[in-house]
């Protein structure tokens, strides 16, 4: 079955510019990990307000439909889907800048 | 309960139950047998071969019936993949075709081949551009593209993948299992699978259709039946009564096809404005004229299938918790969609208006109560 390729997946527009091997420090994580979508996406909405305007939020989820699923919800909602990055145990941190 | 789930199967069409009924009764014997019984089944045989093919734009000895459209998908991948080894071992298909296609592609690489998947834009469509760039590549053996996506609806450019395939010498294996019937098979196939049930006929028929000239070996141990392309014994009264349902869609397409897609432009116009944060999906104008597609965020989509079957409702999703794998569908993450709280909606031949306005009246407050009970407001 053909499946979308793992993580670390960055938007086309930034994929020139240099990515530091560890994912950058962000303003607040939410561990989702173990939670089944919508669950993730849920606590990304709850609480992407509580960052500053052009703060980062990373996502650590391990549901493979959040992979997709908070990309799609950054396009929905207008944030923008920074960059996913595999976790060593598994699963993804997905990073989003609120952007308004 | 109001059947909306036209894309999973279609409910058999009264001409094919008359014709199954009939047939069983004379098409029982052997048609592969030169005494009366025998031959009288073999022309009832091969006068549905003659109207299938007809139908779908192929000779009569282009097309064989074979006893699923999963197994008419399996042979005509690895069929067009084994007469074409010396040509290479690369398989090219697109990132949205049906499982029965990536499945036999699995086994084509298990084998040793490769395979070259092309992405699809975010309605669900392949880039004939890059379907074109794929196919030209050295040691191709075969292309594979549907007609029309069997999750959000979504017509594939077939005709001009055909002609990328022609310049290339590659032949190109179409399956075409959700829009025959129902729309015309468009140029350009080297091979074709359709299945009989999504059309209104029964179960237990595919056809695979070879073009003349097109090379094509299979892949199973030899047997006599179906020009040797199918192995086992024909399901004759099946079979007419699959030709029997196609000649009937045919007839009427023209009229329920405009009908069913003005209630799922209806569908796709309503939804989006009777409930907050709904993602419709696939592409409005190039699309099945009886499916439509679409996400509501902060809803798990196995919860929306049993509440809207308990308000009478018949619908698919491609949310991960309503498939076995547990995986979101692999067409929603290559278009990257919402996946979760994903509904297919696929209105069959006849359904009536007020099924769909009652849908349409039911829905809103269903996402509401799921939504609440995951504290969403």
């Amino acid at each position: 079955m053909w499946r979308r390729k793992p993580a670390p997946r960055e938007l086309p527009q930034e994929s020139a510019a240099a990515r530091p091997s560890a994912p950058p420090a962000t303003a607040l994580t939410i561990d989702a990990l173990g939670r089944k979508c919508p669950i993730p996406i849920i606590m990304l909405a709850d609480q992407i307000n509580t960052v500053g305007l052009g703060a980062v939020v990373a996502v650590l989820a391990d549901d493979p439909a959040a992979f997709t699923d908070i990309p799609a919800w950054c396009r929905l909602k207008s944030h923008e889907h920074v960059a996913s990055y595999e976790l060593p145990q598994g699963g993804w941190s997905i990073h989003v800048r609120r952007n308004y | 309960m109001a059947y909306l789930d036209a894309a999973s199967t279609e409910p058999l069409h009264p001409a094919a139950r008359e014709a199954l009924l009939a047939a069983l009764d004379v098409g029982w014997a052997d048609p592969a047998r030169l005494y009366g019984s025998g031959r009288r089944v073999r022309l009832l045989l091969d006068q549905a071969r003659a109207e299938v093919a007809e139908i779908l734009g192929a000779r009569a000895d282009e097309v064989s019936f074979t006893s699923s459209g999963t197994q008419a998908v399996h042979l005509g991948v690895l069929g067009g993949l084994a007469g074409r080894k010396r040509a290479g071992r690369r398989l090219v298909v697109s990132a949205v075709e049906h499982s029965s296609v990536l499945h036999a592609a699995g086994v084509h690489e298990r084998d040793g081949g490769s395979v070259e998947t092309v992405g699809v834009e975010i309605t669900g469509r392949v880039s004939p551009a890059a379907f074109a760039a794929a196919v030209a590549e050295p040691g191709t053996a075969l292309a594979c593209l549907q007609t029309a996506n069997h999750e959000v609806g979504t017509l594939q450019p077939v005709a001009e993948a055909g002609e990328a395939c022609q310049a290339a010498g590659v032949p190109l294996f179409v399956d075409a299992a959700q829009s025959a019937g129902r729309l015309p098979i468009p140029p350009g196939w080297s091979i074709l699978a359709a299945s009989a049930h999504k059309w209104g006929g029964p179960a237990g028929v595919g056809v695979l259709a070879v073009r003349k000239g097109v090379r094509w070996r299979s892949p199973y141990p030899e047997d006599d039946r179906e020009s040797r392309r199918v192995p086992g014994f024909e399901n004759v009264p099946a079979v007419v009564a699959a030709a029997a349902a196609l000649r009937a869609r045919v007839a009427e397409a023209a009229a329920e096809s405009a009908r069913l897609s003005a209630l799922v432009d209806r569908i796709r116009h309503e939804v989006p404005r009777l409930v907050p944060d709904v993602e419709v999906i696939g592409d409005p104008v190039e699309r099945l004229p009886h499916l439509v597609t679409f996400s509501c965020l902060y809803v798990e989509g196995e919860a929306l299938l049993t509440e809207l079957d308990k308000a009478g409702f018949a619908v698919s999703s491609g949310s991960s918790c309503t498939a076995s794998t547990l995986r979101p569908s692999h067409v929603l993450e290559a278009m990257g969609v919402l996946t979760h709280g994903n509904v297919r909606v696929s209105l069959p031949r006849g359904v009536s208006a007020d099924d769909v306005e009652r849908f349409l009246t039911v829905l809103p407050d269903i996402v509401r109560r799921i939504r609440h009970s995951l504290g969403v407001h």
